[in-house]
C-alpha cells in the first residue's frame, strides 16, 4: 500500500505538524509560554490544565495511511481533532498541502472541509432524522449542490459501501456495521483528499469489526486517500497501517512502520505493547529475506516482498529450497530461507532482533 | 451520641421534630412577638411594583411619534408605543386567521380603512364553508401520515360543526394557531441562546423556575396593563405560560446530543446556521417535539383562563357554562377543546416525521395531488354552500357556517345524567363532606395557623439542611422569608395546608395505583393513556365534578379537585420509574430467592425512587396551580387574593407579589425534593 508514498513525486507532505500542543484549561496559553517548550503533564495538571497533545511533530504523505494508536486518554483523538480543527491547537503549526490551517478564518476552514476533508466517527454520528441517502448527501447539500445531483452522487456512494436497497432506511433501523458504512459513505461523498477516521470500528462486534476492516482495505485499494486513522486496538493498527504513531499522555512515543515498531520498540512503553504480538502476522517478507545469490539453486515459486510472512510461511517451508522474493514489478530482490522463517515463527522474542531488522 | 447523630439521618429528623414541637408549645401567640409572626416589612412591595409599571409605561423614555390625526409630532413613551404595536400585530395575525376560517371585515379594514369598507359593501371576506375546512384537515392528515390521521382530523371538525360549536372553536383555533407558533419559536430561540451562552442560561434558569410555578392568574393583570384586554392579551398570557417548558426541553435536548454529531456537521462543512438548523435542532428533535406537544397542550389549557382577559372562543363559553352550572354543556365544550388539542398534536408530530422520496419520477399531477384534491374539495364545498343558500330558508345555511348552538346537542342527556348522580349521592356526600371538614380539615388548618413563624422556619430549613446541607437550607429559608415579610403569611399557611394535604393523598393514591398498573403491560398502557388524556384537560374541568358533588365554597371540593388533578403525575412517574428498573435486577433478585413483595420493597421501589421523587415534585406543582384555581369555587388562601387582584385596577403589584409567594412555596419544596432525588440517583449510579 505504501508504494505510492515511496514513488510520490511531490516532496510536500499532505499533512505536516510542527510542535503541536493542545492544552485544555483557562490559563493554558500563559502556562505554555512559561514552560518554554518543556511541558510536564503532572505539573500542568496541578495548575488545572490538562495536556491533550504534547509537542507533536510529524508528516503524512500522499496516499499514506498513518495510524495514531494509544489507550484512552492518550490524546490520540485530540491530535486528530487539532488537525481537522475541531479543537483549536494551543500552539504549533499545522499545514495541509502547505497551507497553515491554524491561521485560516472560518470561511476558509468551511471551504477546506467542504472540499478536502472527510471524517468518520466512533459513534457513527449519523443524523437520526435523515435516511441513509439523505445522510450521505448531507455534505453535498450543505455545499449547495442541487438536490437531484447530490442524491445521484449519494446513490453511488450507497453502492460503493454495499448498502444498495437500504437507501430509505433510517439509521435506527440499521445494525452498527451498516450504520458505520453510512458514516464512511458520508465522509467520502465529497471525494475528500484527506480522510480522518476516529476509532471507526471500536463500537462494533469483533466479527463485524474484521469484516469492516476488510471492507476498509478494499476501499483504500480503490481510492488511495491520505488517511489519518485513530484506534486503541494494536492488532487493528498492525493490520491496516503504513506507519503507526504510538501516543502516551499526549506525547508521540514512537512513529514508525509496524515492522520497526515490533522489532525496535523505542521506549519501554512501546515494548510492552509489542511483546505479545506474533511477528509472523506483522513482518513482511522484505524484513527477513537475504540478499539474492544467483548461483544458489532456488524454488520455482515466487513471493512478493510486501507479503506478510504468515501468509506464505507454509508454502515456503514446503518448497524445500530457498524462494526468490520479487518486488511489485516482478524483479527478484532477494531470497527467503526456510530457516529464517522457522526462526521468526518459533524463535525467542527478544534475541536476534538486529539480524532480522530490515 | 454526636457521632450517631451525624451518621443517622433519621435521628436528625427526630431531633428536628422535637425542637419543632417544643417551639410550637412555648412560643406565645401575640401581636408584637417576632417569634410568632414576622412584621410585614415588604408590605410596600406591591405599591412599588405598581409605581414602576406606571413609570415604565407612561413616563420612561419619551420619543417623538408622528400623529396623523393632528398632523404633528407628539411625545409618547417608548414602552407604551412598543406594547401597543405588539398588541396590534398579534391581534392582526389572530384576526387574519380567524377571518380566513370565519370570514369578516377586519383584515380589509386594516389595509383600507373603515370609511372605504363601509362604502364598498361587496368587500367582505367570505368564510370557508365548514365542509372545506374539515376536508382540508383530512387531506392534510392523509398527506402527513395516512388514512387514520385523516379520519381523525376530519372527524374532529365534523364533530365540532354538527354540535354547533363551529364559531367558538374556530375562534379558539385561530388563537392557538398564532400563540403556539410564537411560543415554539420563542422557546427555540431562547433555548438555543442559553445553550450557546452560559451567562444567558444562568440568568434564564431562575426565571423559568419561577414562571413555571407561578399561578397563571397572577400575570393576567400585568398582561392586561401592558397589552389591554382582548384576544392579543389572551395570546400573550398564553405565550408566557407555554414558553418555559419549550425553552427547558430545547436546552435539555441540545445538551443531550453527543459532541460527535456536532463535529460530524462541522466536518461536513456546515456553517453556523446550517449546523444549528440542519444538524443540532433536528437531532435534538425528540425533546423539542415533546416541547411542541407541551406548548399545544398549554395553549388549550389556557383558553379558559385567557377568556378572563378577553380571548374569544370555547374558553369563554365554557366559563359561562360553568358559571350557570350547566355541566352538560360544559362537557360538550370540553370535548371540543380536547379534540382540537389531540388533533393539533398529532398533525405537528406527523409533520416533523415526514419523509421524502427522491427517486420517484413524478408527473405534475402526482407531485401536486394534494393541492389538486384540496382544490376540488374547495370547489365542491363552495358549490354545496351555494346550493345550501337556496335549501335552508330560515336564515341558517347549514352547509356554510353552522351557527353557534344550532347544531345537535346532547346537553339535555348529559345534564340528566349529572342530575341523577347529584340526586342519588348528594346527601350521602354532603354528610361525608361535613364530617371531613369538621373532624379533619378544620383541625389540620388550625394546626397550620397555630404554628409560630420560628417553628415553621426551623422545620423547613432543618429539612433542607438535613437533606442538602447548608446551601439548600438557606435557599428554603430565603424563599420562606419573602413570604413571611409580606402581610399574607397566614393566607400562605392556608395554601400550604391545602397543598400538603392534597399532595399526601395524591402521592399515596398515585404510588398505589402506579404500582398495581405497572404489574401488567396492558394495565400500564391503559393507565398511561388515561394519564395522557387527563393531562390534556384544562385544569378548570376538574372543578366541575368536585363542585357538582360537594358544593361550592368548602375545602372538601377543592381538595377533591386537587387530588384528582395531582394524582396524574404521581401515577405516571411511579409507572415509569418502576418500568425503568433494569430486568437484570429483577432476575438477580429472583435468583437470590426474594418473593414478590420483597422484590418490590427491596429492589424496585428504591431503584425507582429518584424518578418517583420527580413525580412528587410535579404533583406539588400541579397541586399548587389547582389550589389557586380553587379560588374560583371559594377558598380563603392566597388564590382568593390573586383572584381579587384580577378585578383591581392597581392589582399588578398585588397579583405579582402573591404569585411570587405561591411560586416560592413551590420552589422551596422543589429544592428539597430535587436535591434528594439527585443524591439518590448518584448513590444508585443512575445519574
Amino acid at each position: 500500500m505504501n508504494t505510492e508514498a515511496e514513488t510520490s513525486t511531490s516532496d510536500e507532505p499532505v499533512i505536516r505538524c510542527e510542535s503541536v500542543y493542545m492544552i485544555f484549561g483557562d490559563n493554558a496559553h500563559s502556562m505554555l509560554q512559561q514552560a518554554n517548550g518543556v511541558v510536564d503533564a503532572a505539573r500542568f495538571q496541578e495548575a488545572g490544565c490538562i495536556v491533550g497533545v504534547n509537542n507533536a511533530s510529524f508528516e503524512v504523505y500522499q496516499g499514506e495511511l498513518l495510524i495514531i494508536m494509544g489507550l484512552s486518554g492518550s490524546g490520540k483523538s485530540t491530535l486528530m481533532r487539532c488537525i481537522s480543527r475541531l479543537n483549536e491547537a494551543t500552539a504549533g503549526k499545522i499545514y495541509i498541502e502547505g497551507e497553515d490551517i491554524l491561521t485560516m478564518d472560518n470561511k476558509q476552514l468551511i471551504e477546506l472541509r467542504r472540499n478536502k476533508m472527510g471524517m468518520v466517527f466512533q459513534s457513527f454520528a449519523l443524523l437520526p432524522h435523515k435516511t441513509v441517502l439523505e445522510n450521505i448527501a448531507f455534505p453535498l447539500q450543505v455545499k449547495g449542490i442541487s438536490t437531484q445531483e447530490s442524491m445521484q452522487r449519494a446513490k453511488e456512494m450507497v453502492d460503493l459501501v454495499s448498502l444498495t436497497g437500504r437507501e430509505n432506511y433510517f439509521p435506527r433501523q440499521l445494525s452498527g456495521g451498516q450504520q458505520q458504512r453510512v458514516g464512511i459513505a458520508r465522509s467520502l461523498a465529497i471525494e475528500p483528499d484527506i480522510w480522518f477516521l476516529d476509532e471507526p470500528f471500536s463500537a462494533l462486534d469483533p466479527l463485524i469489526r474484521k469484516e469492516m476492516q476488510d471492507e476498509f482495505l478494499r476501499l483504500q485499494d480503490v481510492l488511495g486517500k491520505t488517511i489519518l486513522f485513530v484506534t486503541h486496538d494494536f492488532d487493528e493498527a498492525l493490520r491496516l497501517a503504513d506507519r503507526i504513531a504510538i501516543m502516551k499522555d499526549g506525547v508521540i512515543e514512537q512513529l514508525d512502520t509496524p515492522a520497526n515498531i515490533v522489532l525496535n520498540p523505542a521506549t519501554e512503553y512501546v515494548r510492552k505493547f509489542t511483546e505479545e504480538v506474533p511477528r509472523e502476522k506483522v513482518l513482511k517478507i522484505k524484513s527477513v529475506m537475504d540478499p539474492y545469490d544467483p548461483n544458489e539453486e532456488v524454488s520455482e515459486m515466487r513471493v512478493q516482498q510486501d507479503a506478510i510472512i504468515e501468509t506464505v510461511a507454509e508454502a515456503v517451508l514446503n518448497a524445500g529450497k530457498p524462494v526468490p522474493v520479487v518486488d511489485s514489478a516482478g524483479e527478484i530482490v532477494g531470497a527467503l530461507h526456510a530457516s529464517h522463517i522457522v526462526h521468526v515463527l518459533f524463535g525467542g522474542h527478544s534475541d536476534n532482533e538486529t539480524e532480522t531488522a530490515s | 451520641m454526636i457521632d450517631a447523630l451525624r451518621q443517622k439521618k433519621y435521628l436528625q429528623f427526630v431531633l428536628l421534630l422535637i425542637v419543632f414541637i417544643l417551639l410550637c408549645a412555648f412560643v406565645t401567640p401575640s401581636e408584637g412577638n417576632w417569634f410568632w409572626r414576622l412584621p410585614p416589612l415588604i408590605k410596600e412591595l406591591p405599591l412599588l411594583i405598581n409605581d414602576s409599571v406606571n413609570y415604565i409605561l407612561y413616563d420612561w423614555w419619551l420619543i417623538d411619534v408622528w400623529d396623523p390625526d393632528i398632523e404633528e409630532y407628539e411625545e409618547k413613551p417608548l414602552m407604551n408605543q412598543f406594547t401597543r404595536s405588539a398588541s396590534g400585530l398579534i391581534l392582526f395575525m389572530i384576526e387574519f386567521v380567524r377571518e380566513v376560517l370565519l370570514g369578516g371585515v377586519n383584515t380589509i379594514v386594516t389595509f383600507t380603512g373603515w370609511d372605504w369598507a363601509t362604502e364598498n359593501e361587496w368587500a367582505r371576506w367570505p368564510a370557508l364553508p365548514w365542509t372545506v375546512v374539515a376536508g382540508g384537515a383530512a387531506i392534510l392528515g392523509y398527506a402527513l401520515k395516512g388514512p387514520r390521521l385523516a379520519m381523525f382530523a376530519g372527524f374532529t371538525f365534523v364533530y365540532i360543526a354538527i354540535f354547533g360549536q363551529w364559531e367558538p372553536s374556530m375562534e379558539t383555533l385561530s388563537f392557538v394557531l398564532i400563540a403556539a407558533p410564537i411560543s415554539v419559536l420563542l422557546g427555540l430561540v431562547l433555548g438555543v441562546w442559553a445553550f450557546r451562552n452560559k451567562t444567558v442560561e444562568m440568568v434564564l434558569n431562575p426565571i423559568l423556575n419561577v414562571m413555571q410555578i407561578m399561578p397563571h392568574f397572577s400575570y393576567l393583570v400585568p398582561v392586561v396593563v401592558f397589552f389591554s384586554i382582548g384576544d392579543q392579551a389572551g395570546a400573550i398570557a398564553t405565550v408566557i405560560y407555554a414558553t418555559p417548558p419549550m425553552v427547558r426541553l430545547t436546552i435539555l435536548g441540545l445538551k443531550k446530543l453527543s459532541p460527535e454529531v456536532a463535529e460530524a456537521g462541522l466536518m461536513s462543512g456546515c456553517n453556523g446556521w446550517q449546523l444549528l438548523l440542519k444538524v443540532l435542532i433536528p437531532t435534538a428533535r425528540r425533546d423539542i417535539l415533546i416541547g411542541v406537544n407541551q406548548v399545544i397542550m398549554s395553549c388549550l389549557a389556557m383558553v379558559v383562563i385567557a377568556s378572563l382577559i378577553g380571548a374569544k372562543g370555547l374558553g369563554h363559553h365554557l366559563l359561562i357554562a360553568l358559571n350557570q352550572l350547566r355541566v352538560g354543556q360544559a362537557i360538550e365544550i370540553g370535548v371540543c377543546i380536547v379534540l382540537i388539542a389531540i388533533m393539533l398534536d398529532r398533525l405537528s408530530l406527523a409533520w416533523a416525521d415526514k419523509q421524502v422520496d427522491y427517486f420517484a419520477d413524478l408527473s405534475f399531477v402526482q407531485r401536486h395531488k394534494y393541492s389538486i384534491i384540496f382544490g376540488a374539495v374547495f370547489v365542491v364545498g363552495v358549490i354545496l354552500a351555494w346550493i345550501g343558500s337556496f335549501v335552508f330558508k330560515e336564515g341558517f345555511n347549514y352547509l356554510y357556517l353552522i351557527p353557534h348552538k344550532k347544531g345537535i346537542t346532547t346537553e339535555n342527556f348529559l345534564q340528566a345524567g349529572v342530575d341523577w348522580i347529584v340526586d342519588a349521592f348528594f346527601f350521602t356526600l354532603s354528610g361525608f363532606s361535613k364530617w371531613l371538614i369538621v373532624e379533619i380539615l378544620v383541625p389540620i388548618k388550625n394546626a397550620y395557623l397555630g404554628m409560630p413563624v420560628v417553628a415553621t422556619f426551623t422545620l423547613a430549613m432543618g429539612i433542607g439542611y438535613i437533606v442538602g446541607g447548608v446551601r439548600v437550607g438557606l435557599y428554603v429559608g430565603g424563599f420562606l422569608l419573602f413570604i413571611a415579610l409580606t402581610e399574607w403569611w397566614d393566607r400562605a399557611l392556608i395554601t400550604a395546608y391545602l397543598m400538603t394535604l392534597a399532595v399526601l393523598i395524591s402521592t399515596f393514591i398515585g404510588i398505589v395505583m402506579g404500582t398495581l398498573c405497572a404489574q401488567h403491560p396492558l394495565a400500564t398502557r391503559i393507565m398511561l393513556t388515561i394519564c395522557d388524556t387527563l393531562q390534556t384537560f384544562p385544569s378548570f374541568i376538574y372543578l366541575i365534578p368536585a363542585m357538582m358533588l360537594f358544593g361550592v365554597a368548602n375545602d372538601t371540593s377543592v381538595i377533591i379537585a386537587i387530588v384528582v388533578y395531582a394524582t396524574v403525575p404521581a401515577t405516571r412517574y411511579t409507572i415509569q420509574g418502576l418500568l425503568s428498573v433494569p430486568p437484570q435486577l429483577h432476575e438477580a433478585g429472583s435468583m437470590s430467592g426474594v418473593n414478590r413483595i420483597q422484590r418490590y420493597l427491596s429492589i424496585e421501589l428504591p431503584m425507582a425512587f429518584p424518578h418517583m421523587a420527580l413525580g412528587i415534585n410535579q404533583t406539588v406543582v400541579f397541586a399548587l396551580s389547582m389550589v389557586i384555581i380553587g379560588a374560583l369555587i371559594g377558598t380563603d388562601d392566597l388564590g382568593q387574593l390573586i383572584l381579587k387582584a384580577l378585578s383591581d385596577k392597581e392589582g399588578v403589584g398585588n397579583g405579582l407579589t402573591l404569585g411570587l409567594c405561591v411560586a416560592f412555596i413551590g420552589l422551596a419544596i422543589d429544592q428539597v425534593l430535587r436535591t434528594w432525588a439527585n443524591q439518590r440517583k448518584q448513590a444508585l449510579g443512575l445519574a
